[in-house]
């Protein structure tokens, strides 16, 4: 039975032991060797204290040994938590405070991170450093291959059981503090899965993983491929493509999940240099892929299923578009992932009928269970449902349907910007700019973008004889936020427009302004 | 300025923002050490077309030839190298 998220690990590695699993930094590991070393690192930090339920901690980019460190803190009967390798130090410490982490992976190149988080998260037993180090005499931690190196190879006991929460996946809210989806090994299970049902997945099926691993979508395509059986080839990131279409030739992938930047990055490429024959599926989520893209997409890729999709952190997945629709509803996300329900609901809770512009909501397994340490927010996004403690998802998005019941989404109903297809709080940025001596007034917003669906840009008003460049904002906010939430442009303004109610009015900034353009 | 000196002033005014020599390794990884973002190769991309006179290939924008001020340098300096257009030779002797 696979009832726990660790299982797929270990049932993988019983059916295809010598099976390459992972192709990552040059390097290829087999489902025994991942299943190995994960067992290793179970019983070290079961060793080092880690209790049932505990919070690992891993910040490290796409890699092995983030992979092996998700499986061995679930074999330890701990709750992984995987961070962005871009989040700023101060934000890491305000998550790993969050979630009272015991245990915190990172490279030993950051060690002068590590030694601040010692400090910052009193929480914090076991730090363990992975690669090579500036002075690997005075670490501020342990060393990942001393850790599996004094561990025994074979599975620990483990007492989890599926109502056990398996991780959290810290996500953007529009408060801006960065809040945990706690998810259980049964929500994991089941929305794998389904997905897996979907997608039509076998154990033959070679998927490329570009995404980030903090980041469910990426997060996910390791955790569906150790299900299925298949091989998983992991990519830092999408940032040079001929890189990740050269590999796609080379290890013959079958899946590539993708988002609406990486597909406006490929319609941009010659791809003739490149046999990209062996795909037989892209997905898209995280944001709209413009109908145009869709379909030149379909025109240079007429072997491959397309699909489209849509979903949220809170349920994982939330609806998918049959390949087969894509070419008469282009537009739509389509129907809800097998085994789940949704409806559309206006102001006042009536179900709404086709045509009808209303607030999506998602029922069924899928449905993580609320945010960590955090009842309020929980509450707003997660209401009761039809039995005792049923919880529905509350999307916080647009949608209507058409009379087959297909989905098509409108807009957020909060003022999140999606850019990259990550979300950012422009609540967060506004915070990081107020910090910097001379700001008096800021507003951050979305505008579109050919290439990354839209763009932060910050409007800015400074104080009476303050000086500020372009160049002072973006180093300060390089400092602060992730790499995707660091405006692409700064506006300097003498005042921002006002509503009525005295609150900025960001629609107005969103349309040129009278006197032209400022700086910047 | 030489090609180094101008690669490395683009990528220390437009992705970390700052005149400080010191926070620019010639061989550190743009991409490991999280200097340019994934959206920011196509931004370097168009700086060295610009700048350089050069015309990138698709399949050029690989992280060996773009990664890090040096491996770039390098990169560069091979293709100003290279003949413009396969005639060049047979049009200088005319």
């Amino acid at each position: 039975m696979m009832r726990l998220v660790h299982h797929f690990l270990e049932q993988s590695a019983e059916r295809f032991p010598d099976k390459v699993a992972l192709v990552c930094d040059g390097r290829r590991l087999t489902y025994a060797e991942i299943e190995e070393q994960a067992n290793r690192l179970a019983h070290g930090l079961r060793a080092r204290g880690l209790q049932r339920g505990d919070r690992v901690a891993v910040w490290l980019p796409n890699s092995a040994e983030a992979a092996v460190a998700i499986f061995g803190a679930l074999k330890a009967e701990g709750i992984f938590v995987v961070l962005n390798a871009t989040t700023p130090t101060g934000k890491v410490a305000r998550i790993l405070n969050n979630c009272t982490a015991s245990a915190l992976v990172l490279p030993a190149r950051q060690s002068e991170d590590a030694r601040f988080l010692q400090q910052a998260v009193p929480s914090l037993g076991t730090v363990i450093l992975c690669g090579d180090a500036p002075s690997p005499a005075e670490l501020p931690g342990l060393r990942w291959e001393d850790v599996l190196g004094a561990a025994p190879p074979t599975r620990p006991p483990c007492r989890t059981i599926d109502v056990d929460l398996a991780c959290l996946i810290y996500t953007s809210g529009s408060t801006g503090d960065p809040k945990g989806v706690m998810s259980t090994h049964a929500n994991v299970v089941f929305a794998t899965g389904s997905i897996i049902q979907y997608l039509e997945n076998t154990p033959e099926d070679i998927v490329i993983n570009v995404l980030p691993l903090s980041f469910d979508y990426g997060l996910y395509q390791l955790l569906m491929v150790f299900r299925f059986g298949g091989t998983l080839v992991l990519e830092r990131s999408f940032a040079y493509p001929a890189a990740v279409l050269r590999r796609i030739e080379e290890e013959r992938v079958t899946g590539l999940p993708g988002v609406p930047t990486l597909y406006a990055m490929l319609l941009q490429m010659n791809l003739s240099p490149f046999d990209l024959s062996s795909l037989r599926y892209m997905t898209n989520t995280a944001a709209t892929l413009p109908v145009e893209h869709i379909r030149r997409l379909r025109a240079r890729f007429p072997w491959v299923r397309f699909y489209s999709m849509y979903g949220l952190t809170e349920c994982k997945r939330v609806c998918y578009l049959p390949p087969e629709e894509l070419d008469r509803r282009p537009g739509s996300v389509g129907i809800p992932i097998p085994g789940t329900e949704v409806w559309i609901e206006d102001e006042s809770g009536r179900r709404l009928g086709p045509g009808e512009v209303g607030e999506l909501v998602v029922r069924g397994s899928h449905v993580m269970q609320g945010y960590w340490n955090d009842p309020e927010e929980t509450a707003r996004r997660y209401r009761p449902g039809r039995y005792p403690a049923e919880r529905l998802l509350y999307t916080g998005d647009l949608f209507y349907m058409d009379e087959d019941g297909f989905l098509y989404f409108v807009a957020r109903k909060d003022d999140i910007i999606k850019t990259r297809g990550e979300k950012v709080a422009p609540r967060e940025v506004e915070e990081v700019l107020y910090r910097l001596p001379g700001v008096v007034e800021v507003a951050v917003v979305g505008v579109p973008d050919e290439i990354l669906g839209q763009a932060v840009k910050a409007f800015i008003v400074c104080g009476n004889g303050v000086r500020l460049t372009p160049q002072d904002v973006l180093r300060h906010c390089r400092a602060h936020l992730e790499d995707f939430a660091v405006p692409r442009s700064v506006e300097f303004r003498e005042s921002l427009p006002k509503t009525p109610s005295g609150k900025i009015d960001r629609r107005a900034l969103l349309t040129p302004s009278p006197e032209g353009p400022g700086e910047g | 300025m030489s090609i180094p000196s101008q690669i490395r002033r683009y990528i220390l005014e437009n992705f970390l923002f700052t005149d400080d020599e010191t926070r620019l390794r010639d061989d550190a990884s743009f991409l490991e050490e999280g200097i340019v973002d994934s959206t920011g190769v196509l931004e370097l991309v168009m700086f060295v077309e610009e700048t350089f006179g050069i015309e990138v290939a698709d399949e050029e924008i690989l992280p060996e030839n773009f990664d890090s001020v040096e491996r770039l340098t390098r990169y560069v300096e091979a293709k100003l190298r290279e003949p413009v257009f396969a005639g060049a030779e047979a049009v200088a002797v005319w």
